[in-house]
């Protein structure tokens, strides 16, 4: 058990290092020069050249300039922005991560919480009228842009109807020396519209999924057996068929998770909310590298714990996973 | 099953026939609409203003720069399918000869090719995109396709190489390598045919993805450049009249909705046949 | 004796091409507390459905027609829904099916399999259940240890598990069980010994049991009586011992024949020509007629039900005519 964990880990080491490496090739082989977007308007001095290519080492072979980059993912050094004068990168990202953390998680679990109940409602009717409005809404939420649906909820929502602020995580004018409950709330208020949006793009395709891996669970001659044993309903829809179903949910979450981090860089930029997707969206305006391939590399690894993260999960959810002692 | 088989498959189904009329119907009015309409990048009314209501000059009304909201939907459909259709058309066959590659050859190349795949798909294609095109002052249509499409065959090789694996040990093949047929003409003769149901599956559902992309793409500014029209592109130009004139980033927003809505039903609709397509 | 079960022209709708077929097509038997029967016939006579049927639970979208009568002790069965029903299912009336392995929850130890059957109907805590499991374990021959509970079916031998399906349709104490081809996807060895054991648990729990099987060969010896199904009816019913030796109906002959026999005169096998007719080909009449090789003029029309001896029906116009085999 211990080897076997051990083992994936190190898979999922070799995994990050081979994006993070990716990445790099990606880079520089990228036509065009990174400090190009520095200055538009007039051309920066030879020397002030020189010395930016010296503080970005890029002045160094590529192989030294891999391993560097290399070794920093590793550390959690990802650089200096170029735009910003010289921060460095991970002080940006920390500086939003918790704004993306709470709009992300909130919305992965709204996504999984409504797809989930909408796939298992689905399979239990499938063909019934039911099932196939829920089938078109959710096929046609997936279909939408979530920077559209953005523009659009803001539109209806906040600006005709004044029930949601417009954008930002804070109202501009509160008071600092507010209490706790007050922040709080006001904060829930600001969230409800970015999380409404990315659930609505994502919970459809979540839907899908589980509708066909119920379907396939509710035929299996152990839901039968259920049946025979009488078994209450909710027992033989949850314990029984749906635990059947979740692992090619897992298996899929995945694949999944890249989309909900893309489509956060749409929301908090239309709603201006302070997370790492506006920092992405704000440095390809700048043209900033460094803070890309940042937020590149962060999300990247996100992505791989949760993959083993759902790996280390299905393995406890199905037995037949398991390493055998 | 003959491709026939699949169309006839395609337009007994609700869903499909709904789907497959919805593309066509797009693809004739890009095709031939603009013909029809005024010039996508004429300004009739400029000393007027923009942002006329929809009339019946102009039936979906004009944007800020009193062009023809109708005829840059029109003409942004042209460059959506395109990039869509080409893009989708490179990965899945970047992603075939992959995923036949490794399901076909195993041992050292299968878990290269496969380890490699692992790595790029922790990374978000949007991102990927970002880092290819972000330097550059202007994209030209074709490098907008290649990368997009670049970018997209990772999935289709997992699946393709999943089935080629499936059909390998399966007896119509192993029977055909024990008769000592060459590599060539069993991937060609015996694989390649039964890959092509799953892949056909993918590639509608994939051309739903890359419209939603392009689109994304352009919002951030880094698609086709104005004043050519593209759906992104105009809801991103658009977005600060939504208040005062909402039918110009409404109409790219719902063509983008119709579009992504027509290939996922006709997906959906080759999808529902689990019967495997053996020769 | 008195009666646990009353079967009363039971049919089974299938929507067909044009217009529903019946599978089960107006099948009557009793079943006396106590008794073991054999339902024999070949697959597509409707045997399997006609199991399922007792319990209510057709497999859609096939249905119960009306007119149709399953009575335990003056409960009617088919007239109950929800919780009614759920209380005879399992409690009343337990099952086992063909294939252990498909039947049982792949995700769920063997042992809660059987708990949760205990707790669905018995007033007992999660605990006092568990250790219940545990005897059941026990019982039909299994490790009753926390170890042998916490078992997967994936890690279990064929026999082993069915023997969990034993225990899991004798958890909630049922008067009734019906197994349906309980041996038939086993070794020959393993056969014999789930066998003994389901005629050991019957006696020491004075079990009523119908024993749904192709197989003539396991019915001697270890059932009361034998109802032999063809083509959705039910064409003889005699004494085991009296089907055996006085066959009458010339189907109930033919599977006799094409049994190989241990001792007598060697004989060589005579299988029937032929296969069931699938529900919508039915021929009028006596539906084995095209099959028969004693068939003749009247065949044609519906066969009478005559007493060939006392306790010994069959459905067929040779016993009329006195012309019996």
């Amino acid at each position: 058990m211990i080897r076997w964990l051990a083992g994936r880990l190190l898979q999922t080491l070799a995994t990050y290092a081979l994006a993070v490496t990716l990445l790099f090739i990606m880079m520089r082989l990228t036509p065009g020069d990174p400090l190009a977007g520095l200055s538009d308007e007039r051309p920066l001095p030879a020397e002030a050249r020189e010395l930016l290519r010296r503080r970005y080492r890029l002045d160094q072979p590529v192989l030294t300039q891999y391993a560097d980059f290399l070794a920093g993912a590793l550390r959690g050094d990802l650089g200096v922005s170029i735009a910003q004068h010289g921060r460095p990168v991970t002080a940006l990202i920390r500086e939003r991560l918790p704004a993306t953390l709470l709009l992300g998680t909130t919305a992965l679990a709204a996504m999984f919480g409504i797809g989930i109940a909408v796939g298992v409602l689905q399979a239990t009717r499938a063909g019934s009228v039911t099932d196939r409005v829920l089938g078109i809404l959710s096929l046609t939420a997936y279909a939408t842009p979530s920077f559209w649906l953005g523009l659009v909820l803001t539109w209806a929502l906040a600006i005709e109807w004044h029930w949601f602020p417009v954008a930002f995580m804070h109202a501009p004018l509160l008071d600092p020396d507010a209490g706790w409950w007050v922040r709080l709330t006001d904060l829930l208020w600001h969230l409800v519209l970015p999380v409404t949006t990315l659930t609505l793009v994502s919970f459809g395709a979540v839907a899908r999924y589980q509708r066909a891996a119920m379907l396939e669970a509710l035929g299996l001659g152990a839901i039968r057996t259920a049946r025979t044993k009488g078994l209450r309903d909710r027992s033989i829809l949850w314990h029984h068929a749906w635990r059947n179903s979740v692992g090619p949910m897992l298996a899929l979450f995945g694949l999944w998770l890249p989309l909900v981090v893309a489509g956060s860089v749409f929301v908090e930029s239309v709603y201006a909310w302070p997370g790492l997707g506006t920092l992405a969206a704000e440095s390809i305006g700048s043209r900033d590298y460094p803070v890309i391939m940042g937020v590149a590399i962060l999300v990247s690894a996100v992505v791989i714990g949760g993959n083993l993260l759902a790996d280390l999960l299905h393995g406890w959810l199905d037995p037949r996973l398991r390493p055998s002692q | 099953m003959t491709t026939d088989g699949w169309l006839r498959q395609l337009w007994l189904r609700p869903a499909g026939r709904v789907g497959v009329i919805l593309l066509v119907v797009m693809s004739l009015t890009a095709a031939i609409g603009p013909a029809f309409l005024p010039d996508p990048l004429a300004q009739p009314d400029l000393a007027q203003g923009g942002l006329r209501p929809p009339d019946q000059i102009h039936l979906l009304g004009t944007d800020y720069h009193s062009r023809d909201v109708m005829a840059r939907v029109v003409t942004g459909a042209r460059v959506s399918l395109a990039v869509a259709f080409g893009a989708v058309l490179l990965s899945i066959t970047l992603g075939g000869m992959v995923g036949l590659a490794a399901g076909y050859l195993g041992s050292w190349i299968d878990a290269a090719l496969m380890r490699l795949v692992d790595a790029a798909l922790a990374i978000p294609r949007l991102f990927l995109l970002l880092i290819m095109v972000a330097s550059m002052e202007r994209i030209p249509l074709w490098l907008l396709i290649v990368a997009i499409g670049a970018t997209g065959w990772f999935g289709t090789s997992r699946l393709v190489r999943a089935e080629v694996r499936r059909l390998r040990a399966m007896d119509f093949v192993r029977s055909a390598e024990a008769l000592g047929a060459t590599r060539r003409r069993i991937l060609a003769r015996h694989l390649l045919p039964n890959v092509l149901g799953p892949l056909t599956v993918a590639t509608t559902l994939a051309v739903g993805d890359v419209i939603l992309l392009e689109a994304g793409l352009s919002f951030l500014g880094l698609g086709v450049q104005p004043p050519t029209p593209s759906w992104g592109g105009m809801i991103m130009e658009n977005k600060s009249f939504l208040v005062t004139a909402p039918w110009t980033s409404l109409a790219p927003g719902l063509a983008i909705v119709i579009a992504v809505v027509a290939v996922n039903l006709i997906g959906e609709s080759l999808h529902q046949d689990p019967a495997p397509p053996l020769s | 004796m008195t009666m646990l079960l009353a079967v009363r022209d039971l049919r089974v709708s299938f929507p067909g091409a044009t217009g529903p077929v019946y599978p089960v097509d107006r099948v009557s038997f009793e079943l006396a507390r106590g008794e073991t029967v054999a339902l024999v016939g070949e697959s597509g006579s409707g045997k399997s459905l006609t199991g399922m049927a007792l319990l209510n639970l057709v497999p859609a979208p096939g249905e119960v027609a009306p007119g149709s009568s399953v009575s335990l002790e003056g409960t009617e069965i088919l007239k109950l829904r929800g919780e009614p029903l759920r209380r005879i299912r399992g409690a009343r009336i337990g099952m086992v099916f063909q294939d252990p392995l498909a039947s049982l929850n792949p995700v769920i130890s063997v042992g809660d399999q059987i708990r949760e059957t205990i707790q669905a109907h018995l007033p007992l805590g999660r605990r006092e259940a568990r250790t219940r499991a545990e005897a059941l374990l026990a019982e039909v021959g299994l490790a009753g240890t926390p170890e042998g509970y916490q078992r997967y079916p994936h890690q279990l031998s064929g026999g082993m598990r069915q023997r969990v399906m034993l225990a899991i349709a004798l958890a909630a104490e049922p008067d009734l069980l019906i197994a349906d081809e309980p041996t038939s996807a086993l070794d020959v060895t393993v056969q014999a010994q789930i066998l003994t054991l389901l005629e050991g648990l019957r006696r020491a729990r004075g079990l009523t049991v119908l024993l749904i099987t192709h197989d003539l060969g396991i019915v001697a010896g270890r059932t009361d009586r034998v109802l032999v199904m063809y083509a959705g009816r039910i064409v003889e019913a005699a004494p085991t011992a009296e089907l055996f030796a006085h066959p009458a109906h010339p189907y109930t002959a033919g599977l006799l024949g094409s049994l190989p026999r241990l001792r007598g005169p060697r004989q060589p096998l005579r299988p029937i020509p032929g296969q069931v007719p699938s529900p919508g080909d039915w021929p009028a009449g006596c539906r084995f007629h095209p099959r028969c090789a004693k068939s003749f003029a009247p065949c044609r029309e519906e066969p009478p039900i005559v007493e060939v001896a006392g306790g010994h029906h069959m459905r067929c116009w040779l016993g009329k005519s006195g012309d019996s085999a």
